[in-house]
């Protein structure tokens, strides 16, 4: 808008301006599209020797679906290793399951770095992965960045089940 | 339709000579001090046959409070009641009750159903009129109005654009923070007419305005396909901006509204493209084993900031717009994140960890002359005031709570909460409107 002094003579001047009136609009609802739950990761909640072999829960309970990282790191850690190498083991046992590698991140950084954590996280798992036999057609990766924490609380102990990258299960019978 | 039109002085005390070099001598505020001590003024309830008169003026003087500028005079304390703005107050009354600028106005329904707001803003030690308007729009612009009179007194005092006429794109966030939902909304600068943009369960983030304040762009994960989006508006029209091979995040347009710059995800690494919006053409800017993200336009087009943790942690880079000379300007102590070029050129802010503890602060595009405007827990993702003098940022409490926005200052003072009606994130200002 430009800005001019009035004269005292009085000549008007006209600026026209937009109303821009923005519509409202809601409504973008999209196709229902049910999200993975994240599965419980405690053998008790579950009950260990209820899950039936080969079955999501058996994945969730008895090989654990789930790895976790140190801070701003993605590599992946010796416990971490041993829940992949089962992984790959139950996998390769049950052929018929692609699977989802989600990554994610804690909440002490920035919302797009640590999209791109995650996706570094899923990354190095499926990578991992890939060297102990399992395909990377069965694999796909997603990042939540911090979008999705499981544990909430304002400690370390928190954000350190936070930085994890999760198997999710998917695809069975295919 | 909204039209403006400059009124002639009332006072009959200014001639042609005094108006055409204006104020030598009048009321001014130097925005540049660090904590300026506002200035007093009187803002009278516009005459009215009804009570938008005073509506108008309790956000003309909520926006020049807020500013943290100008200290509203209690109406309580006013002498004179102001029933013919067209005739000169009586200085006098306003002097003793120490408010030096004085806003007296009127609001009135034309015949055809539009509404006629006309404001002068006067000098009272003085004894002058300093500027003086009217405009004709729809009622339900009241508010418009009042944030366009509000820019014009803080343009007339200060000499800098004002930025009450503007929105702020932003993600409402609802809901435990193990499963928040987030929606795209947009609200008036002052929190006012919030309302969403999006309703679905998919996660949203990282609005930006376009230059022509009509569409924004923003990531979402709808299909789990997290993507960069483009969104009319007007019309609620959206769509996928490119075909990549990945995950994109991080949009912003560039100036001319021509392209979206935004991060592409491939297994480990993130880099810088553009998309040219009319040519659909996509070109790659970095090309690093790292993660290069938060890509922002200087405003004259020329050179991009963006985060890169190349050297290790993340620090920020200058390019040029083609992606040639990519220098690393940030060397303090601590990683650096989500930078943002001024409109005005002069310096760009991010967000900094250091020490535990998240800042949001501003340098030179030259890496010199760093300077922390806030600090605490977590502070994250600032935006700028179309002036470059006030800056948009969410703040994130520990343990369970969620993000609220505030704004600061560029000095560093004059920190405000932003009232949303829940938590809110990733703000993003709006261009003034038009």
């Amino acid at each position: 808008m430009s800005r001019t002094e009035v004269p005292a003579a009085g000549r008007m001047q006209t600026l026209a301006r937009n109303p821009a009136i923005i519509a409202l609009f809601m409504g973008l609802a999209l196709a229902g599209c049910a999200n993975k739950k994240n599965m419980p990761n405690s053998a008790g909640e579950l009950g260990l020797n209820n899950a039936t072999p080969g079955s999501t829960q058996d994945f969730t309970v008895n090989v654990g679906d789930r790895i976790f990282f140190d801070t701003d790191s993605t590599s992946i850690r010796a416990d971490a290793a041993a829940t992949l190498d089962k992984q790959a083991q139950w996998l390769q046992k049950y052929p018929n399951y692609a699977i989802t590698i989600e990554g994610h991140a804690d909440e002490r950084g920035t919302r797009e770095y640590n999209l791109a954590l995650g996706a570094r996280r899923a990354a190095s798992t499926k990578q991992y992965l890939s060297s102990r036999g399992i395909p990377a057609s069965r694999m796909k990766t997603i990042s939540y960045g911090k979008e999705k924490p499981v544990a909430v609380c304002d400690d370390i102990s928190c954000w350190s089940q936070n930085r994890r990258a999760v198997t999710v299960l998917g695809g069975a019978g295919m | 339709m909204l039209r403006r039109t400059f009124l002639h002085s009332a006072a009959g005390l200014t001639g042609l000579a005094a108006t055409v070099s204006p104020a030598m001598a009048l009321v001014e505020i130097n925005i540049n001090k660090g904590n300026v001590e506002p200035l007093p003024i009187a803002v009278t309830d516009f005459v009215a046959g009804g009570d938008l008169g005073q509506r108008i003026t309790d956000v003309i003087a909520a926006d020049l409070k807020r500013s943290g500028l100008f200290a509203p005079v209690n109406k309580q304390a006013f002498i004179e009641k102001i029933s013919n703005p067209d005739q000169p107050p009586r200085f006098e009354d306003w002097k003793v009750i120490n408010a030096q600028a004085l806003v007296t106005g009127r609001v009135s329904q034309e015949g055809d159903g539009r509404l006629r707001a006309e404001f002068r803003l006067w000098d009272t030690f003085a004894g002058q009129q300093m500027t003086g308007q009217q405009f004709y729009t729809q009622p339900e612009n009241w508010r418009r109005v009042a944030h366009i009179i509000a820019d014009a007194i803080y343009e007339r005092i200060t000499g800098e654009k004002g930025y009450f006429d503007t929105r702020v794109v932003y993600v409402a966030e609802s809901g435990p923070k193990n499963a928040r939902k987030r929606q795209l909304a947009i609200m008036d600068q002052d929190g006012a007419n919030a309302r969403a943009l999006t309703n679905s369960n998919e996660i949203v983030l990282t609005p930006r305005f376009s230059p022509s304040r009509q569409e924004i762009t923003y990531m979402s994960f709808e299909g789990q396909q997290p993507r960069v989006y483009l969104l009319q508006l007007e019309t609620g029209q959206r769509e996928v901006v490119g075909n990549f091979p990945g995950m994109t995040f991080a949009p912003r347009f560039s100036p001319d509204g021509q392209r979206v710059i935004m991060s592409l995800q491939q297994d480990g690494n993130a880099n810088i493209y553009t998309m040219d919006l009319r040519s659909r053409t996509t070109t790659r800017l970095t090309s690093t084993a790292a993660i290069d993200t938060g890509p922002s336009y200087s405003p004259d087009g020329a050179r991009i900031v963006f985060e890169s943790d190349r050297g290790g942690r993340q620090q920020l880079y200058v390019m040029g717009a083609d992606g040639s000379g990519q220098n690393r300007i940030s060397f303090g102590d601590g990683s650096y994140s989500t930078p943002v070029w001024s409109p005005r050129g002069d310096l760009i802010a991010f967000t900094k960890q250091s020490g535990g503890k998240f800042s949001i602060g501003v340098m030179k595009p030259d890496g010199s002359g760093e300077r922390i405007l806030t600090t605490g827990f977590h502070n994250e993702g600032p935006t700028w005031a179309p002036n470059g003098r006030v800056l948009m940022f969410f703040r994130q409490p520990a343990g369970a709570g969620g993000p609220q926005l505030f704004s600061i200052d560029l000095t560093g003072y004059n920190e405000q909460q932003i009232q949303t009606a829940g938590y809110a994130s990733d703000p993003a200002w709006s261009p003034l409107l038009e």
